[in-house]
């Protein structure tokens, strides 16, 4: 199933306001771990899964996705031990994963060939933060090819016709920047980030994620109703660092 | 320069490979830089301030004695040493800096390796009345402490980058992660001819100042144009800014000299296009040929050079060298010192450890051209900085005694 209707279908349970997509850096602090994680991410109640691989220049990246991505790559994570702990990840679960990492990441592997993998592990969508659609001829080609869904991102400073436009690259849902920055900091979500939830709504028909500075279930409650997808990124990595694996399940259940 | 049909390509290189929240913030970009580019005013106004905060034109030395030495061609050097903050990294700074105050921005942030490209920010914030932040890899920071003090005194903040390998491109990144927090009231002020577009045109064209200089000044005492033109390669803004001045003369040959570090063969060095260890990739906003592992992961450079170490460059030099336009060499920590100190005793010229690297190829070829022939050094900055660096190298027993002393007073 398409990544969108999957996401539509999933919005359809009564019991479920706004789905949960957490996010997790592969390799740190080892795949050991992430797979226990993801065991719990799910059993928590998670809808969907974004694995980073790893990438020495994580521009777009708070300290602490910053150092994971950095101490997974220094502990020795390849791409290939990611993309095959992605294949048998997507092979036990039954909810969507989708790939995050820069675009060097794609083109240094060989774009084609990624997305051949990719397709094969069964991933739904990818995420790259650094690639913008001026870019990616090639990219957003392959992504109808191979019936990968690239999502796209929309940022506070995206005028209406911008977004109107990276919507028409966009498919399965939009990734809303909740505000100006790199990942990890706490957000406002007050009257501005509002009137820029409407923004977004008003310039897409993708159903819409909102990420960066999601950490307690009261900031997952002020999403409901303007967000469908609420995203958890540098809070998990936290978690674990501070209170282990076992926390991590009860945390997800406790957000919804 | 051959600019394909694609926006801020140089052949397959470069393009803006950026973050969607700053996609606004380099339209803005954009719309000022060629606004600026068409206007001859503006270029009036920057050649007039180089001529006068500056010390523009830099004068074109014949160096005679290094000529007599290697009893081939005339060796003329290129004093970018003599601008103000000593080096060629003002001509860039001051460039932005003037159309940050057309764009209205009040605080602008940097990047820097060696610490010139920080401190001619800072001194143009001081001068502008901008809020300044510059990031610093932490190991800069330890081995270019002359700078820091400097840029702090000239009332900027100095972030030590402590990610990454420490140096240049973990400097650019946390510039990055500054800039799409504030890019409201703030302007990156890249330091070189690389990242998103329009970056690289942008600073080469501030930059080609030099060659635009050059080629009057050796006319003039010459009465012809170099055989060979020399500079080292970290970005490539040097480089880029004398060669434009003889770009279309097919008759010069432009070498372009990068970090050789430990040798070529070490895996300890800062070589892309000299050596064989760079791939094409993507990072830092834009593609170019970088040292990477076969993961697309950066790998750790080295070099006795802060300013040349670092893992990609311009790709407009990356264009140039496909198309054999330029050609690139490299020069070890080693012969960089021994250039050095010839260059000291020789001229009484005290080059940088960055610009050194040129001189070391230039010497290393000198003496096979004909006394007819000229070449150019573009000595890019002087060494002054680099004290601390040059006088461990040397092991000068002076120096040791002199640290030594201070220390003790500082009760260390
Ligand atoms: C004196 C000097 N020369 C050269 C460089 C290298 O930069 P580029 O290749 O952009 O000229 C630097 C950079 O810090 C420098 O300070």
């Amino acid at each position: 199933m398409e990544l969108n209707s999957q996401i539509k279908a999933a919005l359809a349970d009564p019991e479920k306001k706004i789905l949960l997509m957490t996010h997790i850096v592969l390799g740190y602090p080892s795949l050991a771990i992430n797979r226990q994680v993801i065991e719990q991410m799910v059993s928590g109640g998670v809808d969907l899964i974004e694995m980073q691989i790893p990438f020495s220049e994580p521009m777009a990246d708070g300290p602490v996705i910053v150092k994971a991505n950095q101490d997974a790559i220094d502990n020795g994570v390849t791409v290939r031990q990611c993309l095959d702990f992605a294949k048998e990840i997507s092979a036990t679960y039954p909810i969507p994963f989708l790939f995050m990492t820069y675009y060097n990441i794609l083109f240094k592997f060989g774009v084609e060939k990624f997305f051949q993998e990719a397709r094969e592990i069964g991933i739904k969508g990818f995420i790259i933060p650094d690639l913008p659609p001026e870019e990616g001829e090639e990219f957003f080609a392959l992504t109808r090819q191979y019936g990968i869904d690239p999502v796209m991102i929309f940022a506070p400073t995206s005028t209406p016709e911008r977004m109107q436009e990276l919507s028409r690259f966009g498919r399965g849902f939009i990734y809303c920047v909740a505000r100006k920055g790199v990942t990890g900091k706490q957000t406002d979500f007050d009257e501005e980030f509002n009137s820029y939830m409407q923004r977004c709504r008003a310039n897409t028909d993708l159903p819409l994620a909102v990420g960066f500075g999601i950490s307690r279930k009261d900031d997952v409650d002020s999403l409901i109703g303007r967000a469908d997808i609420a995203v958890i990124g540098t809070r998990t990595i936290k978690l674990v660092e501070e209170q282990g694996v076992d926390a991590v399940g009860p945390f997800i259940a406790g957000l919804r | 320069m051959n600019q394909t049909t694609k926006r801020g390509y140089y052949g397959e290189w470069g393009g803006a490979f950026i973050p969607e929240v700053l996609y606004e913030t380099f339209r803005e970009l954009n719309d000022a830089f060629a606004a600026a580019k068409a206007d001859p005013a503006f270029w009036q106004e920057y050649v007039s301030l180089m001529g006068t905060y500056s010390c523009r034109p830099t004068p074109l030395t014949h160096a005679q004695n290094l000529s007599r030495h290697f009893g081939g061609g005339q060796i003329f050097i290129k004093r970018e040493d003599l601008n103000h903050t000593g080096a060629h990294k003002a001509n860039n700074v001051m460039g932005q800096g003037l159309l940050v105050k057309k764009m209205g921005k009040k605080r602008v942030i940097a990047e820097t390796g060696a610490g010139q490209h920080g401190v001619a920010t800072a001194t143009m914030a001081a001068k502008f009345g901008f809020a300044c932040t510059i990031y610093m890899g932490e190991e800069d920071v330890a081995r270019q402490r002359p700078n820091v003090f400097w840029m702090e005194k000239l009332g900027a903040t100095v972030v030590p980058v402590t990610s990454g390998s420490k140096t240049l491109k973990d400097a650019i990144n946390e510039a990055f992660r500054d800039w799409v927090t504030r890019m409201d009231d703030t302007h990156y002020v890249m330091g070189t001819v690389c990242g998103p577009h329009p970056f690289p045109e942008m600073v080469a064209w501030f930059q080609s100042i030099i060659g635009k200089e050059a080629r009057v000044q050796i006319i003039d005492q010459f009465g012809r144009l170099p055989s060979r033109v020399y500079a080292c390669v970290g970005g490539g803004s040097n480089a880029m800014g004398v060669f434009q001045g003889f770009l279309d003369d097919a008759g010069v040959e432009l070498i372009g000299v990068e970090a050789g570090g430990k040798g070529l063969d070490s895996g300890r060095h800062a070589a892309r296009l000299a050596g064989r260890d760079a791939s094409a990739g993507v990072a830092q906003g834009y593609k170019t040929m970088f040292l990477q592992n076969s993961d697309g992961q950066m790998t750790d450079t080295h070099s006795v050079a802060a300013g040349l170490d670092y893992v990609g460059v311009s790709p407009i030099l990356t264009d140039l060298w496909q198309q054999g336009r330029v050609r690139f060499a490299a020069a070890t920590d080693r012969e960089v010192m021994a250039a050095l100190d010839m260059t000291m005793k020789n001229e009484g010229i005290i080059p940088a450890l960055e610009s050194s690297h040129a001189f070391v190829q230039a010497f290393k070829e000198a003496g096979e051209m004909g006394s007819d022939e000229a070449i150019i050094i573009n000595m890019s900055g002087r060494g002054d900085k680099d004290i601390f660096t040059i006088a461990h190298a040397f092991d000068d027993p002076s120096w040791k005694e002199f640290i030594r002393k201070k220390g003790k007073e500082y009760g260390a």
